[in-house]
């Protein structure tokens, strides 16, 4: 051991003590040395000016060194009640495997026993964030079978609904997005401006979420009064809050560290593993069902479709910010030309006499009756009806055997298809990214289990 | 129950065409206006190659609906939804599967995508998809028993009681 | 006596009142989110209905720094081991809020695959009604475990 000194600290910019002195007592072998036979290369990837991608190019290390975390059911950043089975190498995930069911409702189930008009209890508790697009869904495959026409009030009103819905959807992609990246102002700021469409909602149906407000026919009642002003105030007021987002995120240095090119998914991958929705679009595809296969007269309004390019975390949170102004303006649009008329369709067979003759008629009471104890027949046949809901496609399979109550009700549940991305996206990422990718896909786990 | 609505396809349609030639087996039908192709399990895999190659790059949906005493040769029907984004079309493929040995191909190898749906399927009706990588359960836990979606699996629903309602002896 | 100007300097209670003060005042809520009312529970939590002036909004991701359970939302089969779990790492003591009609008796989901009320699995202390209950239900939830705290009825 060398022999101490009493300086044993050097303060930098005072005079350095005797080399010989400090440096011995700190380690035989001395500090110094070890740079010394270090070539420049290393020595700037020590100094971290220098960045190497070990985590692509080096795979030799042993399975013993890999580890599996669990992670949920029960996490905050997990969206609800997802685990993921995750294989760790030090810092860099391998492989991830989602392991859902935990909200399993046997809805699929349930909706056997309901009556066709009931139906719409069931399927908006699904994708809790976007019921009203679960109810046009399924109330569009119902009338398909049907066969009725819906007037084109209804049709506007529904468009108006799901588009507003998209909205305060988007918003709470956006708000937890950022909430899980650690940007918890976003997270007060998008639940701030989806409690005015909340408001809205509730004030129309009469419920803040699980409207049953779209039904086969047309909607459960017209629109309330004042509901301009209403829908005018919205769009002011989120098309302000946007500019705080922009200011807020968009050219966020942090925000784009975490987000600029973490879980890419490319345009092939998406198409191979079924992935729709902004997750697709943020590749660069243009696919929206509201363009290419329109549903409940939205062909009628202008607006575009909004794509991404490098398919990463980044575009996929520019895409819903892009997509809650387009649907801002489909919503104004739909306030400007709102159609005058009947709010369900007059077809008896599924809609109940008005009011009025139910006064006077007793025939008209005992239809009434039985429509909303028997529910109506629905002729026999299979029929697939899919709409753009804020995750991508949302699908509705029914099967009517000719009674009052559906054989089979399959929802094709986007969040449920999008989890495949999941594997795709984090394997050889870091493990710090995983929440930032779970965040960007946005599941409605009640929409993965239902 | 009588079968679905069963127009004839309309002739001329060369995508359609070109992809059931190599299947001569297949049904075409259209059932409310969507282009449904009826095809048996052994023909299946074939058919979904053609589809493929002929521009539908997206399996949307694989689910399966039960026809319990409604038909008795075959009461499972497995519905695969194809997508073709280029031409803007969709494709409903129905395999008929019987009770005994309820067994269809697994289309995992085409579209990778199918892994999820396959396994929702297996866990649901008991469909078993030959060829799958992993096929377990996906929803219910892996003890469970029975395939709650069978037709014949009971709703569960337990009778409801009220704590609070006043003994009656 | 010039000490006795000013607002008092001493304070006499009971200890169990004094506790309970406390446990009333800086109850922490576990994150335990399920399903739509998990959304509700959000809501709540954030800048529009500010569920800070109640001193609740510290809502804790581990369950061994929390006090208090909000079950929000269905209980299934398969999560039912898992919310037992969660609530045997909670520390004592402890209450549970079960909010939502699925939470409290199974909701319109009288099926093979939901638990038909969490009070089978835990104890329960306040019922929430409603699908999902608003803010304004959950808050008056929360306040009322409060009072039912403070008037002794509840002592841990």
């Amino acid at each position: 051991m060398a022999k101490t000194t009493t300086t044993d600290i050097w303060i930098s910019g005072t005079e350095a003590p005797e080399p010989a002195d400090w440096m011995v007592a700190g380690t035989d072998e001395g500090a110094q040395e070890m740079v010394r036979h270090e070539t420049e290369e290393r020595d700037r990837e020590q100094r971290g000016s220098r960045v190497m991608d070990d985590w692509v190019v080096d795979d030799t290390i042993d399975d013993d060194e890999r580890m599996i975390v669990n992670m949920g059911p029960q996490h905050p950043s997990t969206h609800g009640v997802l685990r993921l089975n995750i294989e760790l190498e030090g810092e860099i995930v391998r492989r991830v495997k989602p392991i859902i069911g935990y909200l399993h409702t046997g809805m699929e189930k349930t909706a056997e026993t309901l009556t066709f008009l009931q139906g719409g209890t069931n399927v908006t508790r699904m994708d809790y964030l976007a019921p009203l697009h679960n109810e046009l869904c399924y109330s569009l495959a119902v009338e398909k079978l049907l066969g009725v026409e819906i007037p084109p009030r209804a049709q506007a009103i529904r468009v108006l609904l799901t588009e507003l819905n998209r909205v305060s959807s988007h918003l709470v992609a956006t708000a937890t997005n950022g909430m899980d990246i650690g940007a918890l102002s976003m997270m007060m700021y998008g639940f701030r401006e989806r409690e005015l469409i909340l408001e809205f909602f509730e004030k129309t149906t009469g419920l803040r979420m699980n409207h049953n407000f779209i039904r086969p026919g047309g909607v459960a009642a017209d629109l309330p009064d004042g509901w301009r002003e209403d829908v005018d105030q919205i769009i002011v007021r989120i098309t302000a809050a946007l500019g705080d987002y922009e200011d807020l995120l968009k050219e966020n240095p942090i925000w784009k560290g975490r987000t600029r090119g973490v879980g890419i998914i490319t345009a092939e991958e998406c198409l191979a593993y079924g992935i729709t929705g902004p997750t697709l679009r943020a590749t660069g595809m243009d696919w929206d069902l509201r363009k290419t296969q329109p549903y409940s007269g939205i062909e009628a309004y202008d607006f575009e479709v909004v794509t991404g390019s490098r398919g990463d975390v980044y575009d996929r949170y520019r895409v819903r910010i892009g997509e809650i102004t387009q649907s801002l303006r489909i919503v104004e649009q739909v306030m400007h030309s709102m159609p005058k008329g009947d709010y369900k369709t007059g077809d008896r067979k599924v809609s109940p006499p008005p009011r009025q003759r139910i006064n006077e008629s007793m025939e008209a009471l005992i239809h009434h009756f039985k429509i909303y104890t028997e529910g109506f027949q629905v002729p026999v046949g299979e029929t697939y009806q899919a709409i753009e809901g804020p995750r991508g496609e949302l699908g509705c399979y029914l099967v009517s055997d000719g009674s009052g109550t559906p054989q089979r009700m399959h929802t094709r549940a986007p969040s449920f298809s999008n989890l495949a991305a999941l594997p795709i996206m984090m394997a050889d990422s870091l493990v710090a990214d995983t929440v930032a990718c779970i965040a960007s896909l946005d599941p409605v786990m009640g929409d993965v289990d239902r | 129950m009588p079968e679905h609505s069963a127009d004839p396809a309309p002739s001329g349609d060369q995508l359609l065409d070109s992809i059931l030639q190599s299947v001569p087996s297949a049904e075409t039908v259209r059932s409310l206006g969507d282009e449904v192709v009826r095809v048996s399990a052994s023909d299946l895999i074939g058919l979904v190659e053609e589809a493929r190659n002929g521009g539908f790059e997206m399996c949307v949906d694989i689910t399966v609906a039960d026809y319990l005493g409604i038909r008795t040769d075959h009461r499972f029907e497995v519905v695969i939804n194809l997508l073709s984004l280029q031409h803007n079309r969709r494709l409903r493929l129905l395999v008929p599967v019987g009770e005994d040995d309820p067994e269809v191909p697994s289309l995992v190898g085409i579209y990778p995508g199918a892994n999820l749906m396959e396994r929702e399927a297996y866990d649901m009706f008991g469909i078993r998809f030959a060829g799958h990588p992993d096929l377990t359960r996906i929803l219910m836990p892996d003890d469970w028993v029975g395939h709650p979606l069978r037709r014949d699996f009971e709703v569960g629903s337990v009778p409801v009681q009220f704590k609070a309602s006043p003994q009656v002896s | 006596m010039a000490h006795l100007t000013g607002p008092p300097q001493l304070l006499t209670t009971t200890m169990g009142k004094a506790i309970r003060w406390a446990q009333q005042q800086s109850m922490w809520p576990a994150t335990f989110g399920l399903a739509c009312c998990a959304i509700e529970m959000m809501a709540t939590g954030t800048a529009h209905n500010d569920l800070a002036r109640f001193g609740m909004e510290v809502f804790r991701a581990s369950p061994r720094q929390a006090d208090l359970m909000v079950v929000a939302g269905r209980v299934s089969q398969k999560m039912a081991p898992v919310l037992r779990q969660v609530y045997d790492q909670m520390a004592d003591p402890k209450w549970v809020i079960s909010m939502g009609a699925c939470a409290s008796t199974g909701g319109m989901f009288n099926n093979y695959a939901l638990v038909q009320g969490v009070d089978q699995i835990v104890p329960v202390d306040v019922y929430v009604p409603g699908c999902p209950p608003g803010p304004q239900s959950l808050m008056h939830g929360i306040l009322t475990l409060q009072d039912k705290l403070v008037s002794g009825e509840l002592s841990r």
